[in-house]
C-alpha cells in the first residue's frame, strides 16, 4: 500500500531523535576524553554498585508500597457509580498537573523539625517543647516521595483492568458459595494481574531512576544512580563518559526488568490495553 | 507503553492546562539597542529589588541583559563546556577562574575599558589565581565560617573551632556543605592541612573526618541553608559570611544567628567577573563589568547581596554596621590565616571527586 | 465494610492533596516562611506578576508545548496511517521504535538526547542546547503518544468505505480527508492533548536539552528549589492548579448536559 510512505518523516525523525542519540550514549559509555576505545567507564560503575543497589532497594520498596496502598483503592473505586469514578480517577490524576517539584518541596514544610506534623504532635502533648520525630532527610522521607510521586501510576492501571472483571464472575462466585476472601484472592486477584504487573513497571521505572527527591526529603546524604547520572552531566565531576556508562546499565537494568514482567504477562497484546 | 492506560484515562483531564498561559509573559520592549549581552551569574547575587542594576544598565547603555543564574562553579563550568551556551560575562570563584584560564576558556580583559577597576583593593590584585590579573575583576569576596544560633548553641562550644561541627551534642541539628570543595576544605583545614595540598594521604584523612560527621548531620546543604536556619531546622552550619545578611535580617531572617571564623584558618573566597573565550559581545561586556565596579553600583549589591565588596570607595560609603562589621571586613589577624583556593591538579579532583561520592553512598 | 473502605480512600485523597493544600494556603502568607503563618496577604500574587524571570519562562513552557504539539501531532498522524498500512515485520520494528521513548527511563532519554545535541554542536557549531534543541526534544517524546492514540482509531475504521469512496471517484487524497480523518479524529485530539500535557509537564529532559539558555518553567522551579523558593511559586502553581479545577469542574457540567441529549438522538 502507498500509506506506508506517510510514515517516513517519522522514521526519519526517530532514527535521528531517538536511535542516534541511544547508539551516542553507547559511544560515550566506550570511549574515553580522547575518543579512545575503553571499559574504564563501564568498570567504575564497580564504583556506583552501592548507589546501584540502595535505588534498586529503594524503588522496589516503594513499589511495593504503591501497590500495597493502591490495591484496595482502585478495587474500591472499580466497583462504585459510573460517575463516582469518574470523580474519583478525577481527584487521583489532579494533583499530577501541579508541578511535581513542588508537590515535593512542600512535603519538606510537612515532614521537617519544625514541620506540620511535629508542631502538630508537640501541640497534643505527644512531643515535648523541642523534641521532633526525625521524619525529614531519612530513606523512609525518599521513600515517601516516591510513592507519592508514583501512587498514581499504579492506582489507574490496576482500576483500568478491575473495572473490566465482569460482575457476573463475582457473583457467580458468590452463588457457588466463595466467600469475599476467596473471591478476592480467587477470581479478582489473578484477573488483575496485567494491572499490576503493567503498575509495577510505571511506579519502579520511575522510582529507580529518580534524581531530585534525594535532595528535597533525603537531605543529599545519599546518592541514587538517578542522582549520580545528573551531576555527572550537569554538576561536579562532570564526566560524560561515566554517565553515558551509568545511564547504559541502568537502561539495561530496566529492559530486564520490562522482559521479566512482559513474560509474565504475555496474555496481553498490543492492542488490548489501548482499545 | 502502558503509561498509554493512563493517558487515555485522563484523556478529559488534559486540556486543562492550556488556559492558564492567559498573560502575556515577557517584559516591555526597550528597543534602544539590539545587542543582548548574555549574563551567568550566582543565584540572589545581584540587586534586582531596589537598585535594578541590569535594569539601570539597559536604561543607561540600551544594552539588554540576558540574566541567567547558576548554583555552582561545577555547573556552570559543566554547561561552558559543553559549548551549551555563550554567555558574555560570567562569575567563576577563585579556583574556577585558574581551571578557566589553564583551560584557555577565558578571554583578556582589555582594562582601558575597565577604569573602575583602579577602585579594587589592592589586596585582592593580582591574585595566584590569575597571577598577572589579566582575565578577572574581583565581584565580591568573603570568608567561610560558621553560622549558629545562640539560642541553642553554647558560646563556651566555639572554642571548639572546627571541631564543632563535629560535636555530638548538636547531633542532628548539624548542616554541611553540599559540594565537594568547600567540605573537604572545612576537613583540611580541621586536620591542620593547606586546602589545596596535593597529598593523596591527607585528602584521605579528610574523607575519614567527613564520614565520621555524616551521621551527626541533619543534611547537606547550599543555598536551602537559609530557610533551615531561620526556620530554626538546624542551629549549626558552615557558610559565606555574606549570606550572614540573609540570615540574620530581623525582618526576613532569625535574629538569634550569628557566625565566628575558626581560629584554625578558613577559606578566603572571591568571586570573580570574567569574559569567556566564545563571548560574542566583548566590549559590551567590559562595559557591563566596569558598570558594575562604579561606586553606586557596587554600593548597592554590596548592600543587596551581603557579600564584602572590594570597591574600596563603596565600601568606605556603606553603613559602618556593615562596612565596619568584622564579620564581613575581618581584622588582619584572621585573614592573615585564610588560605583562598587554588585550581587543583587533575589527578587530585578526580580523587576529591570519588571520595566524594563514596561519601554519599 | 462500606464505611472503612471509605475512610480508607479518604485518608490517600488527604495523602494526595496535604502537600497541595499547604502549597496554596501559605502563597497567602504575609511572609516568606514556609511553616509559620503571619497573616493573609496577597503580596507574592503581586511580586508574580512583576517577576519577568518567572513570567519568561512560563510564556516559553507554552510556546514550546503549542509548537510540539502541531508538529507531533502532523508527524504522529501520518506515522499512525503509514504503520497502518504496513505488514507484521515492519510494522513491529517501527512499534518498537516508537516505545522506546515511552520504556526508557526519562534522564536516560534527556541524557541522550543532550548527547546528541553537544556532539553536533561540536561538530557543526549548530544546535547547541537552547530553544531549537529542547523543541526538537519535545517533538520526539510527543510524538509516540500521537501515535498510540491514532493507531486504534485507524484500527477501527471500515477499510471498504475508504475503497468505496474511491471506487466512486474520489482522489486518494480525499477520500482520506472525507473518509477516514471524521473516523480518527477523536484519536488525533486526545493524543494532541496528551503531548501538550507531556511537553507542559516534562522536567527531567528539558533539564538536559534546555541547557541554562531556555529554562521551561519546571527547570526555572528546580533552580528555585535549589536556592531558596519565594511563595510567587506557590502563587502561580495556585493559578495554574485552579485553571485546571475550574477547566475540568466546566467540562463535566458540559458532559452531564450533552449525555441526554446524546441519548435522545
Amino acid at each position: 500500500m502507498k500509506s506506508r510512505s506517510a510514515a517516513a518523516p517519522f522514521g526519519i525523525w526517530m532514527a535521528l531523535f531517538t536511535i542516534v542519540p541511544l547508539a551516542i550514549v553507547v559511544w560515550f559509555a566506550f570511549t574515553d576524553q580522547n575518543g579512545d576505545f575503553t571499559l574504564s567507564n563501564l568498570s567504575a560503575i564497580g564504583e556506583h554498585a552501592g548507589a546501584f543497589g540502595l535505588s534498586i532497594a529503594l524503588g522496589a520498596i516503594a513499589t511495593i508500597l504503591c501497590l500495597v496502598l493502591a490495591y484496595p483503592l482502585a478495587y474500591s473505586i472499580s466497583r462504585v457509580s459510573e460517575r463516582a469514578q469518574q470523580t474519583m480517577v478525577m481527584i487521583i490524576m489532579l494533583p499530577m498537573w501541579m508541578n511535581f517539584l513542588l508537590r515535593t518541596y512542600a512535603w519538606m514544610s510537612i515532614l521537617e523539625n519544625n514541620g506540620f506534623i511535629n508542631q502538630f504532635l508537640r501541640l497534643i502533648g505527644v512531643l515535648g517543647e523541642g523534641q521532633s520525630l526525625p521524619l525529614i532527610n531519612t530513606n523512609g522521607a525518599v521513600v515517601l516521595g516516591m510513592v507519592y510521586n508514583f501512587l498514581p501510576f499504579m492506582v489507574l492501571p490496576l482500576y483500568s483492568v478491575m473495572v473490566k472483571i465482569d460482575r457476573r464472575v463475582i457473583e457467580a462466585a458468590q452463588d457457588l458459595g466463595s466467600n469475599g476472601f476467596q473471591v478476592l484472592f480467587r477470581v479478582i486477584f489473578p484477573l488483575s494481574v496485567p494491572g499490576i504487573l503493567s503498575g509495577i513497571t510505571m511506579v519502579f521505572v520511575p522510582a529507580v531512576s529518580t534524581f531530585v527527591i534525594t535532595k528535597l526529603l533525603g537531605g543529599s546524604k545519599v546518592m541514587l544512580i538517578g542522582d549520580i547520572i545528573e551531576s555527572s552531566f550537569i554538576g561536579h565531576g562532570a564526566n560524560y563518559h561515566v554517565g553515558a556508562a551509568l545511564s547504559l546499565v541502568l537502561m539495561i537494568l530496566i529492559l530486564i526488568c520490562m522482559a521479566f514482567t512482559s513474560l509474565v504477562d504475555k496474555g496481553e497484546d498490543e492492542g488490548g490495553m489501548m482499545a | 507503553m502502558k503509561k498509554i492506560v493512563l493517558f487515555l484515562l485522563s484523556g478529559m483531564l488534559v486540556l486543562s492546562l492550556s488556559a492558564c498561559g492567559n498573560g502575556q509573559g515577557g517584559e516591555g520592549k526597550t528597543p534602544q539597542s539590539n545587542v543582548t549581552l548574555n549574563v551567568y551569574n550566582w543565584g540572589e547575587y545581584i540587586d534586582d529589588e531596589d537598585f535594578r542594576v541590569n535594569d539601570q544598565f539597559t536604561k543607561e547603555t540600551g544594552i539588554k541583559v540576558n540574566y541567567k543564574n547558576f548554583t555552582d562553579n561545577e555547573s556552570m563550568y559543566a554547561v561552558l563546556s559543553s559549548g551549551a551556551a555563550n554567555y558574555d560575562v560570567i562569575f567563576p570563584s577563585d579556583y574556577m577562574v585558574g581551571k578557566l584560564i589553564r583551560e584557555n576558556m577565558l578571554a583578556k580583559i582589555n582594562f582601558d575599558n575597565v577604569p573602575n577597576f583602579e577602585y579594587i583593593d589592592e589586596s585582592l590584585k593580582n591574585p595566584a589565581y590569575d597571577p598577572q590579573n589579566e582575565y578577572s575583576v574581583p565581584y565580591t569576596w568573603g570568608t567561610v565560617g560558621i553560622f549558629y544560633n545562640t539560642k541553642y548553641v553554647d558560646a563556651a562550644d566555639l572554642e571548639q573551632g572546627w571541631d564543632l561541627l563535629w560535636d555530638e551534642d548538636y547531633a542532628g541539628k548539624i548542616f554541611m556543605f553540599d559540594n565537594p570543595r568547600d567540605a573537604f576544605g572545612i576537613a583540611l583545614a580541621k586536620l591542620g592541612y593547606s586546602m589545596n595540598t596535593e597529598n593523596p594521604d591527607e585528602w584521605q584523612a579528610a574523607y575519614e573526618e567527613l564520614a565520621r560527621q555524616k551521621p551527626l548531620l541533619q543534611q547537606y546543604v547550599m543555598d536551602q541553608v537559609y530557610d533551615k536556619m531561620i526556620n530554626e531546622e538546624g542551629v549549626i552550619a558552615p557558610y559565606y559570611s555574606g549570606d550572614g545578611i540573609i540570615m540574620m535580617d530581623p525582618e526576613e531572617g532569625n535574629p538569634d544567628i550569628a557566625y565566628f571564623v575558626p581560629e584554625e584558618g578558613t577559606n578566603l573566597f572571591v568571586d570573580a567577573m570574567c569574559i569567556p573565550a566564545n563571548a560574542q559581545h566583548k566590549t559590551e561586556a567590559e562595559m557591563y563589568i566596569n558598570f558594575l565596579c562604579r561606586t553606586d553600583v557596587a554600593k548597592a549589591n554590596a548592600e543587596y547581596i551581603g557579600y564584602s565588596t572590594p570597591q574600596t570607595e563603596a565600601r568606605a560609603q556603606l553603613d559602618p554596621e556593615i562596612g565596619q562589621n568584622p564579620n564581613f571586613y575581618p581584622p588582619e589577624e584572621v585573614l592573615e590565616n585564610t588560605e583562598v583556593f587554588l585550581t587543583l591538579p587533575d589527578e587530585t579532583n578526580a580523587l576529591m571527586d570519588s571520595l566524594w561520592m563514596t561519601l554519599k553512598k | 465494610m462500606k464505611t472503612l473502605s471509605k475512610i480508607y480512600n479518604a485518608l490517600i485523597f488527604v495523602f494526595l492533596y496535604a502537600p497541595i493544600l499547604v502549597l496554596i494556603i501559605f502563597s497567602f502568607n504575609d511572609s516568606r516562611s514556609r511553616v509559620v503563618w503571619n497573616g493573609f496577604s496577597l503580596r507574592w500574587y503581586e511580586t508574580l506578576f512583576q517577576d519577568t524571570e518567572l513570567l519568561d519562562s512560563l510564556w516559553l513552557t507554552l510556546t514550546v508545548a503549542v509548537t510540539a504539539t502541531v508538529i507531533s501531532t502532523l508527524i504522529g498522524t501520518a506515522a499512525a496511517v503509514g504503520i497502518h498500512g504496513m505488514n507484521g515485520r515492519l510494522r513491529k520494528v517501527f512499534m518498537t521504535v516508537n516505545n522506546i521513548p515511552m520504556v526508557n527511563p526519562e534522564i536516560v532519554t534527556g541524557i541522550a538526547l543532550m548527547l546528541l545535541f553537544v556532539f553536533i554542536y561540536r561538530a557543526t557549531g549548530i544546535l547547541q542546547p537552547g530553544f531549537a534543541a529542547l523543541l526538537l526534544s519535545h517533538i520526539t517524546f510527543c510524538i509516540p503518544y500521537v501515535v498510540l492514540q491514532v493507531m486504534p482509531k485507524l484500527r477501527q475504521t471500515d477499510k471498504h468505505l475508504y475503497e468505496a469512496a474511491m471506487d466512486l471517484g474520489c482522489h486518494p487524497w480525499s477520500a482520506f480527508a472525507k473518509v477516514v480523518m471524521p473516523e480518527i479524529m477523536p484519536g488525533i485530539v486526545t493524543g494532541a492533548l496528551m503531548a501538550f500535557t507531556m511537553s507542559l509537564d516534562d522536567f527531567v529532559i528539558s533539564l538536559f536539552t534546555s541547557g541554562e539558555s531556555a529554562q521551561t518553567l519546571s527547570v526555572t522551579i528546580y533552580a528555585m528549589v535549589k536556592r531558596r523558593v519565594t511563595p510567587e511559586i506557590n502563587a502561580l502553581s495556585t493559578l495554574m492548579f485552579g485553571t485546571v479545577l475550574i477547566l475540568l469542574i466546566l467540562v463535566n457540567v458540559l458532559q452531564i448536559r450533552g449525555k441526554p441529549k446524546q441519548t435522545a438522538q
